[in-house]
């Protein structure tokens, strides 16, 4: 009986093949986005967690020299023979000309077991040969594929190595690099029993374990960010399936009628209905599943030279596959093709054995259903207003942004409806107020379909006029902090005074930047020493300063901080700042940092050299005439002899920076632009399914005299109309967004604030191409009602009961 | 890294003691040394490391006695393991070495283990001045005018949450195993260097978690040099070293072959240092009881024959469960006996899988 009930209730889909095209892919679409960005989502973290463990630099605390130079070894033999348990590590970068191989030679005899690099514990690998020159060197496949310095050792391939890294024995490292004494030693957790502490035992800088929660915590917000984008997509994508699945219904009506009048349980119609749908999201889901794979393969790349960019977070360009994550997915398909057919089933068992189609009792009904989602909205208003003003947390951000955008689709139905209703008064002649009234007719059966639309837009308005306010801003920002004209890096401080004697008079100015790391207000963060020069005083940005902000700097009486320390520790002007256990300092002024996820102080150089005398000053920022700047660069190369990467001219980091900056917000515009798409199909499909209910009113119209293609004519321009209506009240949506977006989430995710710009030209290009896709979506049906024969129309007369 | 593979990597060459039906490395053609017949041995030089041969040891184990009456055990062990038969400077040289320390209560067994590359100073063995070291545990030589380099040594050992410090002073000559100091390990042929000081008187400090003890008592040390693994038929062996009463001393090895046999050694040290070697067969090892430990079953019970000297006694430990838990784990710990003779020793099992 199950298998009769099946089979007649599924072969509706073979007359009906575009709706089963339209239910699948509205299936296969949400899975795909949804699962896609989990992907990237699981990939990035499972990067991090391979970083850290690389060499444990979690959990693991350092010795390094006193500038935090190298270890003399020496100084590891005698910390060894007096017990400590230390293993050294040498580090360094192997380049020529493009190949570049960040090469870690560890000692697997002493490491710690929490350094364990995952890599050596392959019993595989041939640990005679690792010991024994010429040695061997352990990459991933995708670092081994790249241009890679000459010289190097068998290599091993091995997945558990970060990208652009490569894992080799000390002995190995120490060759190739031409270095003898360690980078580095790392502490083991557990000492033996009876030594002095550590920090007694040596003159060594003791360096806390590297926190790679830290980068979780920053890549947080921007996994965060994909996640959201990615159930917005899925969302959408259920309201065409929803669509679909309504529309099958209405279809079976008559079909499930005679069933059930043959005398088939109703319970029975269910069950076939249930696996109908469950087959249905299988197959989807297994289409969406490859779908969502190509996405985020093809954006991998992407995010991961965002994440580069922005925190440096390594992660490779590349994706695997993980079962779980697939499983996971298909769940998500499954658990939404439920949400979407439970309402199609429930009215299927409330189904009266002989009810009439009655399409304008389904509208007057729903009209309660308005009212009351109206109600909700507002409710979801306030939350949104009381969560951004007293949130406080990227998680209230992104509570506050949901509660906007769910409503603002619920109130869409009421507001679209009173708008239709206000405007059919104001509409002189029959035509015009029936082509209002039957717009409002339809609001029901579109209104799932208007709030996709709804969503995108604002969403689309939101992040476009978010990325435009932060771009504008940062370019602003990148112009007054890289004044100089050239950026110098020297080796040690001797060649520093080379450079010095060198420069001489070509240059204007040679402006030292030294920087030490030191904990500020209990963050980790960095202290620069700055000169007093009029390139600052006149360029720095910054936010907040008091009167004689830079006489008070550069007297070593006041501390400049970034934007992010301020607001993370609540530190306003004149508020006392620790720099050093000897030195506390009154902030005179507070200046923009974007780009930057620590805590940065700015001190007078002076004063900074009498604190921390031991910082290098290695780099400087140069001022010279701008003509000059490429010939000195050649000179500083050729003739000084300083690497081509010491050596960086102001726009070659303002095109760097940009370029970080347009990556970060690459995977947003396309993940925008497939949102729009969905939603376009979500309106295409509710009218498909619209077309077929409306004949009934429409044939009346027809016999009046109007014709065909005047209909079809009206189709379109309703189609028009509520698209651009749902445009006009997704602008002040989005534009909300937008500001949560910059003033809350921006704030909890970065810990920097940006002022909002408006981009007017902007809308006008997503207003038309909302226009266009509501075109695109009403041009089936219209055009299907242009050519339907008469005897179609005249048959809604002859069934007139 | 996983100690443990690497450890079964340095071991994998550690010849007669520790390889367990290892095989397939050549010999010569690793241009390594070999054990040769008759052997001759330069003294203090041969007390320092043999870079040409494959694996080495400096191996000590002392019976020691608290105020109280209370008995210890303690064992230092360095060993050395050569990828290439040479020595070098720096982080390249082809020298690895590997520290056992372990410590023996009634109630408690302590163990730690370093390991360590030559090259940098880190870990090594010099004959004169003599000291062994690997990280701060060393022992070295505090007599500089003494006879023989070994004959008054300091032995220190570290562990997470144990140390020793221990006098030694030699009350009788050095004493030579097999032929002269070439000791064979199996009917087919393998050897190594082998030679001993089985007559240390010991003072010294433990430390344990309760706090430290004073102790006193014999100790006995190893050195034996090799290139050349076990037999492929030899699974593990069990090895004692017995102070009697009376002031004589035997050290005995029993070496498992996969047949159920075993090849057997003995050397009986009379109380003037006069040695007296047994081949193949004379010497009896016979397990009595087993004890679980480390989640296996181990011979923790032994009757030792030899019936030359009269002896039949029967084993039985301080401390059953004095299991090494390094990365390659063995039983070592002080014994007991009852039988023939009276008197205390070491017993060392390896192989029990």
């Amino acid at each position: 009986m199950l298998y009769t009930a099946l089979s007649t209730l599924f072969s509706h889909w073979r007359h009906h093949t575009g709706q089963l095209a339209a239910l699948v892919m509205g299936l296969a679409l949400a899975t795909a986005l949804w699962s896609g960005v989990q992907a990237i989502n699981a990939e990035a973290r499972d990067s991090y967690a391979e970083a850290a463990a690389t060499l444990g630099q979690d959990r693991l605390s350092r010795l390094t020299g006193p500038n935090g130079g190298d270890v003399p070894l020496a100084d590891y033999i005698a910390l060894r023979r007096s017990g400590y348990l230390v293993s050294p590590v040498i580090s360094g970068e192997l380049r020529l000309g493009e190949a570049r191989l960040r090469l870690l030679g560890i000692d697997p005899l002493t490491a710690p077991p929490e350094a364990d690099p995952p890599a050596l514990q392959d019993e595989t690998l041939d640990l005679a040969a690792f010991f024994t020159n010429p040695g061997l060197i352990l990459m991933t496949e995708e670092t081994a594929g790249g241009p890679l310095p000459p010289g190097l050792p068998e290599i091993v391939i091995s997945d558990t190595i970060p990208p652009s890294a490569a894992i080799t024995d000390i002995g190995t490292a120490s060759r190739l690099l031409g270095q003898t004494d360690p980078s580095y030693l790392l502490i083991a957790p557990s000492q033996p029993v009876g030594l002095p502490p550590l920090a007694l035992a040596t003159d060594l800088h003791l360096q806390p374990p590297d926190s790679a929660a830290d980068i979780g915590r920053l890549t947080d917000s921007f996994h965060l960010n994909l996640t959201a984008f990615g159930l917005l997509s899925f969302a959408v994508g259920l309201f065409i399936v929803h669509a679909a699945i309504g529309l099958a219904f209405e279809q079976r009506r008559a079909t499930v009628r005679t069933l059930r009048a043959l005398g088939l349980p109703l319970r029975t119609i269910l069950i076939s209905f249930g696996v109908e749908l469950a087959g249905l999201a299988l197959f989807s889901g297994l289409i969406g599943l490859i779908l969502g794979y190509a996405i985020a393969a093809a954006l991998m790349p992407g995010v991961a030279g965002t994440l580069r960019g922005l925190y440096g977070a390594q992660i490779p360009g590349t994706l695997g596959f993980d079962p779980i994550w697939a499983l996971s997915a298909l769940g998500m398909t499954l658990a939404g093709a439920a949400l979407a057919g439970a309402q199609a089933l429930r009215r299927t068992a409330a189904l009266p054995l002989l009810a009439p189609a009655n399409p304008r009792a389904w509208a007057t009904a729903s009209g309660r259903a308005m009212r009351r989602q109206a109600l909700v909205a507002l409710l979801l208003f306030g939350a949104a207003i009381g969560l951004a003003l007293w949130g406080g947390s990227l998680l209230s951000g992104f509570a506050t942004l949901a509660a906007l955008l769910v409503g603002a689709a619920l109130i869409l139905p009421a507001t679209l409806g009173l708008i239709l209703r206000l405007a059919s008064k104001s509409v002189a002649g029959a035509l015009g107020q029936w082509l209002f009234a039957d717009t409002r007719q339809q609001l029901p059966g579109l209104s799932l379909a208007l709030m996709a639309l709804l969503l995108a837009l604002a969403a689309n308005i939101g992040v476009s006029t978010m990325v435009g306010s932060f771009r504008g801003t940062f370019v602003g920002w990148l112009d007054q902090r890289l004044a100089a004209e050239l950026y110098v890096t020297v080796a040690d401080s001797d060649e520093a005074l080379r450079l010095r004697a060198f420069l001489g008079d070509r240059v204007d100015a040679i402006l030292p930047i030294a920087s030490v790391e030191r904990p500020l207000a209990g963050r980790p963060g960095e202290v620069f020493g700055q000169a007093d020069h009029p390139t600052f005083r006149e360029n720095w940005p910054l936010l907040q300063a008091q009167p004689n902000a830079w006489d008070d700097l550069a007297a070593g009486e006041g501390v400049l901080i970034n934007e992010q320390l301020a607001r993370f520790a609540d530190l306003d002007l004149g508020d006392a700042l620790t720099l050093a256990p000897a030195l506390t300092l009154p902030i005179v002024g507070v200046y923009s940092d974007y780009g930057n996820p620590a805590a940065q102080a700015i001190l007078g150089l002076n004063r900074f050299t009498d604190m921390f005398p031991d910082a290098p000053q290695t780099r400087f920022a140069l001022r010279l005439p701008p003509a000059d700047v490429a010939g000195l660069a050649t000179a500083l190369r050729e003739d000084f002899g300083l690497p081509t990467e010491a050596v960086v001219n102001q726009t070659q980091i303002k095109r760097f920076s940009l370029q970080v900056f347009e990556q970060t917000f690459r995977i947003t515009g396309a993940l925008n632009v497939l949102t729009l798409g969905v939603a376009a199909f979500a309106l295409l499909t509710s009218l498909l399914t619209l077309a077929g209910m409306r004949l009934p009113q429409l044939a009346p119209v027809w016999a009046l005299g109007l014709t065909r293609a005047q209909l079809a004519r009206f189709e379109l321009a309703r189609s028009l109309i509520l698209a651009a209506l749902t445009f006009v009240l997704a602008l002040p949506v989005g534009l909300c967004l937008a500001w949560v977006l910059l003033a809350v989430v921006n704030v909890e995710a970065f810990g920097w604030r940006l002022p909002m710009s408006i981009f007017p030209a902007d809308w006008l290009r997503l207003f038309l191409l909302a226009l266009g896709a509501a075109a695109l979506a009403a041009a089936l049906p219209a055009w299907r009602l242009a050519r339907m024969p008469p005897t179609t129309l005249l048959k809604v007369f002859a069934h007139e009961r | 890294m996983n100690v443990r593979v690497l450890a079964i990597c340095l071991v994998g060459w550690a010849g007669p003691i520790w390889a367990q039906g290892f095989a397939g490395l050549g010999t010569a053609a690793d241009g390594f040394a070999m054990p040769e017949r008759p052997a001759t041995f330069s003294f203090p030089q041969d007390h320092g490391a043999h870079p040409a041969y494959r694996i080495e040891w400096w191996y000590l184990t002392a019976t020691l006695t608290g105020p109280d009456g209370t008995e210890f055990g303690a064992q230092w062990t360095l060993f050395r393991s050569a990828l290439a038969p040479r020595e070098a400077v720096g982080w390249e040289a082809p020298q690895l070495w590997m520290g056992h320390a372990g410590l023996t209560t009634p109630e408690a067994h302590f163990s730690a283990e370093r390991l360590a590359r030559g090259g940098i100073g880190q870990a090594g063995a010099t004959a004169d001045p003599f000291v062994a070291w690997v990280d701060d545990w060393q022992m070295v030589a505090t007599d500089a005018g003494a006879a023989d380099a070994l004959d008054a040594l300091q032995v220190t050992a570290r562990g997470a949450d144990f140390a020793y410090a221990l006098d030694l002073a030699a009350t009788g000559p050095l004493v030579f195993h097999g032929d002269g100091g070439y000791s064979v390990k199996s009917g087919e042929g393998q050897a190594s260097y082998y030679y001993s000081q089985p007559f240390y008187t010991v003072t010294g400090t433990i430390s344990l978690p309760e706090g430290d003890i004073p102790v006193t008592g014999n100790a006995w040390l190893d050195r034996e040099w090799s290139s050349q693994p076990l037999s492929e038929q030899q699974e593990g062996w069990d090895w004692v070293s017995l102070q009697f009463d009376d002031g004589a001393r035997m050290m005995g090895f029993s070496l498992r072959q996969t047949d159920g046999t075993a090849y057997t050694a003995a050397t009986w040290i009379g109380a003037d240092g006069v040695t007296e070697s047994y081949p193949d067969g004379a010497l009896v090892m016979t397990p009595l009881a087993r004890s679980e430990v480390a989640g296996r079953m181990v011979p923790t019970e032994w009757r030792v024959e030899l019936a030359d000297q009269g002896l039949d006694i029967t084993t039985t430990p301080l401390n059953e469960q004095s299991w090494m838990d390094v990365s390659v784990s063995y039983w070592e710990g002080p014994i007991r006996m009852t039988g023939t003779h009276a008197g205390r020793g070491y017993l060392e099992m390896t192989g029990y899988e």
